[in-house]
């Protein structure tokens, strides 16, 4: 399991590869903050090549929307497949976030 | 004149993984259960998503609350898995808990934008089944929280 950050324009757009679990949220959390702390803004979480994701990476990802916009910025989603959508509606944070089906689309969206 | 099972329909996979308090081998245990549900022909969305989120959020309570990431304690999972249904015993070294009281509905608004909380909530709504009871006396000693779910 690997997290990848690129620009892409103006947007940071990190691919989560694997798991997003409470083994490696802190990871996530941790690049995501640097890149808020060098006034990166718009922040595109991709995941194309992601397994499973526990209530501790779900809880990260809270985390960091509210920090990013705490800082003026945005988080979005992108390539959630069916099992993740679900995990995402059970817990109703398909209402949090922005979530779009492809990467380009969530890129246009900013 | 006898029915006509399907060929699997005799197998039965035990197993028993014993890990310390350490969430670094929660992803390891969680493949080892659902590799045998994947050949005893799981549903696709249950390998990808029930088995693995519930389990590792079970193994999860048990090494961080139950445990308190304690290095001497330890967590040990048995499973027992056939064609009928799935079920495993997470059993952690700590007090006990009330799985009920502890539950915190995470699709509530106060609670939607909270960080943490969604542990036991997710695992109740991923299987058909989820218990909690003392261990009695069997080791490791605390509590036992079992996950049962039928195979569709």
């Amino acid at each position: 399991m690997s997290f990848t950050i690129k620009k892409e324009g103006e947007i940071v757009v990190v691919d989560v590869e694997g798991q997003l679990i409470v083994g490696n949220r802190q990871e996530l959390k941790q690049k995501v903050l640097d890149e808020l702390e060098r006034g990166e803004k718009k922040f595109l979480i991709d995941f194309a090549q992601t397994g499973y994701i526990d209530s501790s990476g779900l809880g990260v990802l809270v985390s960091l929307s509210k920090k990013i916009r705490e800082q003026g910025g945005e988080l979005r989603l992108a390539n959630l497949n069916d099992d993740l959508k679900t995990l995402f509606e059970l817990t109703k944070l398909d209402t949090l976030f922005q979530i779009s089906d492809t990467r380009d689309r969530a890129l246009a969206s900013f | 004149m006898a029915a006509l099972l399907p060929p699997d329909a005799g197998l039965r996979v035990s197993l028993e993984v014993v890990i310390p308090s350490d969430v670094a081998y929660i992803e390891r245990v969680v493949d080892l259960v659902r590799h045998p549900c994947a050949e005893l022909a799981y549903n696709a969305h249950q390998l990808a998503l029930n088995v693995p989120v519930a389990l590792s959020e079970a193994i999860s309570n048990a090494i961080l609350r139950a445990n308190n990431e304690d290095p001497i304690k330890r967590v040990l999972v048995r499973a027992e898995i056939d064609t009928r249904q799935l079920v495993v015993d997470v059993m952690d070294e700590g007090e006990p808990f009330d799985l009920d009281a502890d539950t915190r509905d995470a699709t509530d608004p106060e609670n939607l934008e909270r960080e943490d909380g969604r542990g036991l909530f997710l695992m109740r709504a991923l299987m058909d089944r989820v218990e909690r009871f003392d261990a009695n006396g069997a080791a490791p000693g605390g509590n036992v929280v079992r996950l049962t779910l039928a195979r569709v």
